[in-house]
């Protein structure tokens, strides 16, 4: 499993392996990690502050869209078929933003892969700052790891009764919250707590919120480092992702083996001989929220979360070394070291970055320009299949085509319809002719509406067999306009 | 199965195998966790509970039911039901209101559309085509000939009693009012050839001389073509001015054809079968295809 193992011809001190069981299933080894101080679990806490209120609070931040439209900034209407955030409201046709959005989110996940590794499983990614706020709780609960590990193997007190059951309520009402903010993104925040409160929320609310605090209940309180290490595909593809320049959580080799005692050290040093700084505390280990020696080299089972450093670096504080002996670096930087070289400083911008770069940009920009650019009016047509034409009685000839005209704003608008590329072509709306080329559609607020549009030229000079035209709907206040092209056929 | 006794570590990884061998490749044993397997009993488990409430046997006597009662077809009955449910309110309201206020009514006028559509494909498709574009002796709905109107009113009382369908209020209803066969009612061969003649003159001007035809169809057409030629809804007589596609074809041998033998065409009565909503809907859906006249 250890990726630098197979091709760094490094000697390690190996922790001892477990030994191999002929066994096809493994048990669950429990992991107890201690809690750390120092600059990653400050980022980290902070993290998992900014995103839990970001979670929590968004629902019912208001945006003003205009009387009878939804004042909620971010809301998934799943039963208009409309999906809202801030200013931008998204129709389900339009549905490539939430494309040109996942794509986003994919090269800025290999972008933070390819300059600092896990980056996102060790900071951002839900299951950790669900389970990071779980063993927060497990803390204040039930002790520190030495005091749950004794716990765990003691028959069971008033003491530990009591603790675990305020640990697993205290789960439960995180769990709870987490499904009950969910919910609220996809009806009106406000609305919907004052409806859960007095239980008269619709059943979906409900059986939601049933689902998500159990799978938070059981995910965060649980399954934890297991969700990485057995259910999760994102290790395995960034495994496939990664090169030698992107930043991980390492341990130096070089500085810190041989392991011994201060003492011991000290012995060595005095008398000229090689001593590493490692003195086989096993903090790094213990405070490991998924149980990995990260002086194994690096792991799978590795979320590059940073705690390990802290924990070294307080123990590198107290007995006067220099502190990074575990850090951030490069798989090319524990080669070079190995061969005695001066490590480099991580190169930032090479082609893997800058291509990546280029491609959030790119689609960054088509999604901008295509946001700001994109019409609140729509048109689609369709034009008959059976008849194609119709030659009427005097001779003329008529082309039936279906409409819908849409209306994406927050008002009623009266569009215009005109024809272009037929000069004597007659546009009229089933029991409307035409006043000066245009047809008038009105069109409610946020709506569709679907008309029938005959097109007819008269009985001399028929046109070809078939006329490229255009049909544009205008709206005379704002002057925007779309277009769609169709065809006049005829015989 | 796993070999007990003599546990093989492979030397490449420091992994035990789990003993299998073909021919010199062995299987390295990177267990599983055992929560998996125990949510794969617990799978197996909840299979069996489908067993237990859903229909799962075939026996003798007919499938076992399941706890539940469920089958497909009531599920299927039940959406067609909530469907019927969430398109009540409008048609409600088709059922109540006039042609002219629903064909006035945008919103309720596309809501007629798409409901008559779905009639129309399940009922008088098989005639008059996917777009109710026709075909000979079907006439051509999305055109402006109308044989019995085309007015919202009169397309609605067509659909409702038919042509010749034996529905009293419908249209001829006895059969009797047809176009006649000539041959029999004193026309002979050349006569009808004349007549002929001059029908298609009428949408296909001729140097040649029609005046023989033209008095024969003034003695004998004119009851209910009319002198103009123009037809009369009344009696379901076409227009034979008309430059649009004649429901039966209007070159001279089927012209010829059509005077000697007579036409009379038939169109149930839907007012038995269909309801008062799906009948307006249909009318202005069909109406909507070429807008009537």
């Amino acid at each position: 499993m250890t990726v630098s193992a197979q091709k760094a011809p490094i000697i390690r001190k190996a922790a001892p392996e477990p030994e191999p069981s002929d066994s096809l299933y493994e048990g669950r080894k429990q992991i107890y990690p201690q809690s750390v101080s120092g600059r990653f679990r400050n980022i980290k806490w902070g993290l998992l502050i900014g995103g839990m209120l970001l979670y929590y609070f968004l629902p019912f931040v208001r945006w003003d869209r205009g009387p009878d439209q939804p004042s909620q900034a971010v809301l998934v209407d799943l039963a208009n078929g409309r999906f809202y955030f801030f200013g931008v409201e998204i129709w389900p046709q339009e549905v490539y933003y939430i494309t040109g959005l996942l794509i986003l989110a994919a090269f800025t996940l290999f972008l933070m892969n390819a300059l600092a590794g896990r980056v996102w499983c060790g900071y951002l990614c839900p299951q950790t700052v669900w389970t990071d706020l779980f063993l927060l709780i497990e803390r204040w609960t039930q002790g520190e790891r030495r005091e749950r590990l004794k716990k765990a193997g003691q028959p069971w007190t008033l003491q530990t009764v009591v603790e675990t059951a305020l640990k697993h309520v205290l789960w439960l009402a995180i769990a709870w919250w987490t499904g009950g903010a969910w919910v609220l993104y996809f009806a009106d925040a406000p609305t919907l707590v004052k409806q859960l409160a007095t239980f008269q929320a619709p059943m979906e609310a409900y059986v939601w919120i049933g689902i998500l605090t159990f799978t938070t209940y059981t995910l965060a309180g649980f399954a934890r480092e297991q969700v990485c290490l057995y259910m999760c595909p994102w290790p395995r593809i960034q495994a496939a992702l990664t090169d030698e320049w992107a930043l991980n959580v390492t341990y130096r080799v070089d500085r810190g083996e041989p392991r011994g005692s201060v003492k011991k050290a000290k012995v060595l040093r005095a008398e000229g001989k090689p001593a590493g700084d490692c003195v086989d505390c096993n903090q790094c280990v213990v405070v490991c929220p998924t149980g990995v020696d990260i002086r194994n080299g690096l792991d799978m089972g590795c979320i590059q979360c940073g705690l390990c450093i802290d924990a070294c670096d307080n123990v590198m504080s107290r007995i006067g070394r220099p502190t990074g002996l575990i850090g951030y670096d490069t798989d090319n930087n524990v080669e070079r070291r190995a061969q005695g070289l001066a490590a480099l400083p991580p190169k930032i911008l090479r082609a893997r970055t800058l291509i990546y770069i280029a491609l959030i940009a790119g689609v960054a920009a088509i999604m901008g320009v295509s946001l700001a650019t994109r019409n609140t009016l729509g048109i689609d047509v369709m034009h008959d299949r059976n008849p194609i034409y119709v030659a009427l009685s005097d001779g003329s000839l008529r082309n039936g085509y279906t409409i819908r005209a849409l209306n994406k704003h927050g008002s009623a608008r009266d569009f215009k319809l005109t024809l272009e590329g037929l000069p004597r072509g007659q546009i009229e709306i089933l029991g409307q002719k035409a006043e000066g080329g245009a047809v008038s559609v009105h069109v409610e607020a946020d709506q569709t509406l679907e008309l029938r549009v005959m097109v007819t030229t008269p009985p001399d000079a028929p046109p070809p067999a078939s006329t490229p035209i255009k049909l544009v709907l205008t709206d005379p206040k704002t002057g925007e306009q779309t277009t769609r092209a169709d065809f006049f056929k005829g015989p | 199965m796993v070999d007990h006794t003599h546990q093989d570590i492979d030397a490449a990884t420091g992994t035990a195998t789990t003993g299998h061998e073909w021919d010199g490749i062995k299987e390295l044993n990177t267990p599983l966790p055992r929560w998996w397997l125990w949510v794969f009993y617990a799978c197996i488990v909840w299979a069996f509970g489908y067993w237990v409430v859903y229909p799962a046997i075939p026996l003798p006597g007919g499938h076992t039911k399941g706890l539940l009662n469920w089958a497909s077809r009531d599920a299927v009955m039940q959406e067609v039901e909530s469907l019927k449910a969430t398109r009540a309110p409008f048609v409600g309201k088709i059922e109540q209101a006039s042609l002219q206020d629903i064909s006035a009514d945008p919103k309720l006028a596309e809501f007629a559309r798409a409901y008559g559509k779905s009639a129309f494909g399940n009922n008088c498709a098989p005639c008059h085509g996917s777009g109710g574009q026709g075909a000979v002796g079907y006439p051509n709905l999305a055109g402006d000939r109308w044989l019995w109107g085309g007015s919202l009113d009169q397309i609605a009382a067509t659909i409702t009693h038919g042509v010749r369908s034996g529905d009293a209020e419908g249209h001829d209803p006895a059969g009797a009012a047809g176009m006649p066969a000539w041959s029999q009612m004193g026309l002979n061969a050349q006569q009808i050839d004349q007549v002929a003649d001059y029908v298609v003159s009428l949408i296909a001007p001729t140097k040649a001389d029609v005046s023989a035809g033209q008095k024969i169809f003034a003695e004998n057409c004119v009851a209910c073509h009319g002198e103009d030629a123009k037809g009369n809804t009344d009696l379901g007589a076409p227009n034979l001015t008309s430059k649009s596609k004649w429901l039966y074809g209007s070159d001279k041998a089927t012209v010829v054809q059509t005077i000697a033998n007579g036409r009379a065409g038939h169109m149930p009565a839907w007012g038995a079968k269909l309801d008062t909503a799906t009948i307006k809907s249909l009318t202005i859906y069909v109406h909507s295809l070429g807008g009537g006249q």
